[in-house]
């Protein structure tokens, strides 16, 4: 699909309007006719102990069996009892890695005989992708990411080329892990727009089979190529008690009530200094997080003073360079960097780009290498802590 | 860093250290060919004969000062160099040489030496930083040949070099490379480990050993809270871990004397 994807806002109680069936088998047919389509198909994978995000042959290289425990700063992998195929929620990996590449030259030149300089052209083509087993918080991210990158007064062109070639199969969460607070950030766990397909993976007495939502005429396309039938009222009820179970079962929750106004309010909460004595401004959280999009920019010459680049890099507002500004860090305490962080993640991010930078997918608080958790900051600011049964008092 | 009309001239030195790092300098190969059609290698005992004299525009400097001898030289090296770059971790914090900073040399030359009476040392190994001014650190035990690449070419254009002082798991996350910390549960260094190495050993499923030295604003207290309370690391482990190559940099060393309080306290 188009770069169109306003808001994947979750609806957890709307059902889809209409849906259709393919049995497991045919989504190696979905598969094929994406490669025939001429698409580099990227999902999920187990990999190095995790369920990353790389290329896929077929559906045998999907993680079928596994799941994932996961809790702040602890991520590991499980059998499940059953063969399902995306039994998982988020890894270490997030789509940004394909739209926003780590590191990327800009653009070279090299010097000419009469001392001037001439930009060298980039023959890499644009790369096309699919991108299958995309969670609902995952198209809310990729539509935050969208607003920063095309949706602003300059485009990036990096990103929007990428992300104009890219096509969506998402796939509705059942098994959220234990640092998912999607259903607390309005983002899932059930996709509701932004994607070409949306998949809801059932293995009951039925068989295993996928229901299957379409978002746009690509989508169509691809699931017209495969055998499919129309959904029944009783698959239809089964998709959606997969999610409505999932939304009951989030690991974490955070109260985002009035969260713009309660930051403002205590940028001096005793409790940054409390986060600053633990945080080790490593900045996993911010190159994990699906939304957070700051790059540096170096220019790397050659030794012989030829030929130079522009390179582009995946950065962190936890880094002293990154704000390092007429002599000095604007930010040289980490408890300023965190604030910073939370903050405009959580507050100053509604004033930019009119949606909150947070998406619920937890991947910072399993992948920061001290288990610091964004929930838990949010609720000692505003001064409860989560309960036992996982409620917030007021 | 300015270039003299001139070809500029480059010398590297050699103090307490096991040349691994002049090594990484050689290992430039072609890369060093291309180099010497804008520098003049004034002096380089490990790759030539020639000993020019000085002053030097660049001198590169490889090992930690160990002897009162070294603590002289480095001297005339400084008052014959215009920019003198530290290459590695010996040079940069007194290198694995620095572990008899934490113990009685005399204790060890008596049990090393036949003839301890010979040896002429300094209590303790100590990086150049501490006897001169430095221009610019290069970390690494060993240096990686793509920054000093950098620094050399930043020192000819006359530009700043472009080396993070930011952590290893900068690298980590960019190369993609799951963490062996969160994963496996294998404690890593990374978090307080400056960038440089390209996250080599996380990509090779283990943790960081801290060749690079202490990341800016490291905060080894509680990574080593973290390792003890959750990932079970008992403290004589941790202190070793902090005891490796950048035994004697400020924030590792300051944290293992704390840890190395909680030894006994440890074990049963
Ligand atoms: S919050 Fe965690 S992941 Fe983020 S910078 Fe601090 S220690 Fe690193
Ligand atoms: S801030 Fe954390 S939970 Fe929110 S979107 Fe980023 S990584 Fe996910
Ligand atoms: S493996 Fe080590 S260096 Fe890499 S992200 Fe994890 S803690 Fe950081």
């Amino acid at each position: 699909m188009t770069a169109q994807a306003a808001s994947a806002a979750g609806d957890a109680a709307r059902p889809p309007e209409s849906a259709e069936v393919i049995k497991a088998d045919a989504l190696e047919d979905l598969l094929d006719g994406l490669g025939r389509r001429g698409y580099t198909v990227v999902g999920p994978t187990v990999a190095d102990g995790a369920i990353v995000y790389d290329e896929l042959t077929s559906v045998a290289d999907l993680p079928r069996g596994w799941t994932d425990e996961q809790s702040p700063g602890r991520y590991r992998l499980a059998r499940r009892e059953d063969e399902a195929w995306f039994g998982y929620a988020v890894g270490p990996h997030s789509w940004k890695r394909y739209l926003l590449p780590p590191t990327h030259t800009a653009w070279s030149a090299e010097r000419t005989a009469d001392g001037g300089m001439r930009i060298l052209d980039d023959p890499s083509p644009v790369p096309r992708y699919a991108f299958v087993g995309v969670r609902s918080c995952e198209l809310a991210a990729i539509a935050v990411q969208d607003r920063v990158f095309i949706r602003g007064p300059f485009a990036d062109t990096v990103y929007a080329r990428r992300r104009d070639e890219v096509l969506l199969v998402a796939v509705n969460c059942g098994d959220p892990a234990g640092t998912c607070f999607c259903a607390s950030m309005g983002t899932g766990p059930r996709a509701t727009t932004g994607f070409d397909l949306a998949l809801t993976e059932l293995l009951d007495d039925e068989g295993h089979r996928f229901v299957v939502e379409v978002g746009t005429a690509a989508g169509r396309a691809l699931l017209d190529d495969v055998t499919h039938r129309a959904a029944e009222q009783r698959d239809v009820a089964a998709a959606v008690d997969i999610t409505d179970r999932a939304a009951q079962r989030m690991g974490r929750q955070m109260d985002v009530t009035g969260i713009r106004e309660l930051l403002y309010d205590n940028l001096e909460h005793p409790r940054w200094d409390d986060v600053a004595s633990r945080c080790l401004a490593c900045g996993n959280c911010t190159l994990a997080c699906p939304t957070c999009f700051c790059t540096s920019v170096t220019d790397v010459t050659d030794l012989a003073g030829e030929r130079i680049e522009r390179q582009r890099a995946w950065d962190s507002c936890f880094t002293l360079d990154f704000t390092y500004t007429a002599g000095a860090p604007v930010r040289g305490t980490t408890r300023s960097r965190y604030r910073q962080w939370m903050t405009h993640k959580l507050a100053t991010w509604i004033d930019q780009f009119g949606s909150s930078g947070c998406v619920g997918c937890g991947r910072c608080i399993t992948w920061c290498p001290v288990g610091i958790d964004i929930t838990e900051e949010v609720a000692a600011i505003r001064g409860t802590e989560p309960d036992e049964s996982g409620e917030n008092e007021t | 860093m300015s270039v003299t009309a001139e070809r500029p001239t480059l010398a590297v030195w050699k103090f307490a250290s096991c040349d691994g790092c002049q090594l990484e300098v050689l290992s430039l190969a072609d890369r060093l060919l291309t180099l010497t059609e804008r520098i003049d290698v004034a002096f380089f005992l490990e790759a030539s004969g020639s000993r020019a004299e000085g002053p030097y525009d660049l001198s590169l400097v490889e090992g930690s000062v160990t002897t009162p001898d070294d603590a002289r030289r480095i001297r005339e090296i400084r008052a014959q160099s215009k920019t003198l770059v530290t290459i590695g971790a010996c040079a940069t914090s007194g290198g694995i040489q620095a572990l008899r900073n934490f113990a009685d040399i005399d204790a060890f030359t008596s049990i090393v030496y036949a003839r301890p009476d010979y040896i002429d040392t300094l209590a303790k190994s100590t990086g150049i930083a501490d006897h001169v001014t430095v221009d610019f650190e290069l970390r690494g035990c060993p240096i990686s040949i793509t920054q000093l690449t950098e620094v050399v070419t930043a020192f000819l254009d006359g530009r700043r070099p472009s080396v993070a002082p930011s952590s290893v798991c900068g690298e980590c996350k960019r190369r993609g490379t799951v963490c062996v910390m969160v994963a496996h549960g294998t404690p890593c260094l990374g978090p307080i480990t400056q960038a440089g190495c390209g996250a080599l050993c996380p990509a090779y499923d283990r943790g960081c050993y801290g060749c690079f030295g202490p990341a800016e604003t490291a905060n080894a207290a509680s990574l080593m809270d973290w390792w003890g309370d959750v990932l079970g690391v008992d403290a004589g482990s941790r202190v070793r871990m902090l005891r490796t190559f950048n035994a004697n940099a400020p924030e590792f060393r300051d944290e293992s004397r704390r840890q190395d309080e909680q030894v006994d306290h440890d074990t049963p």
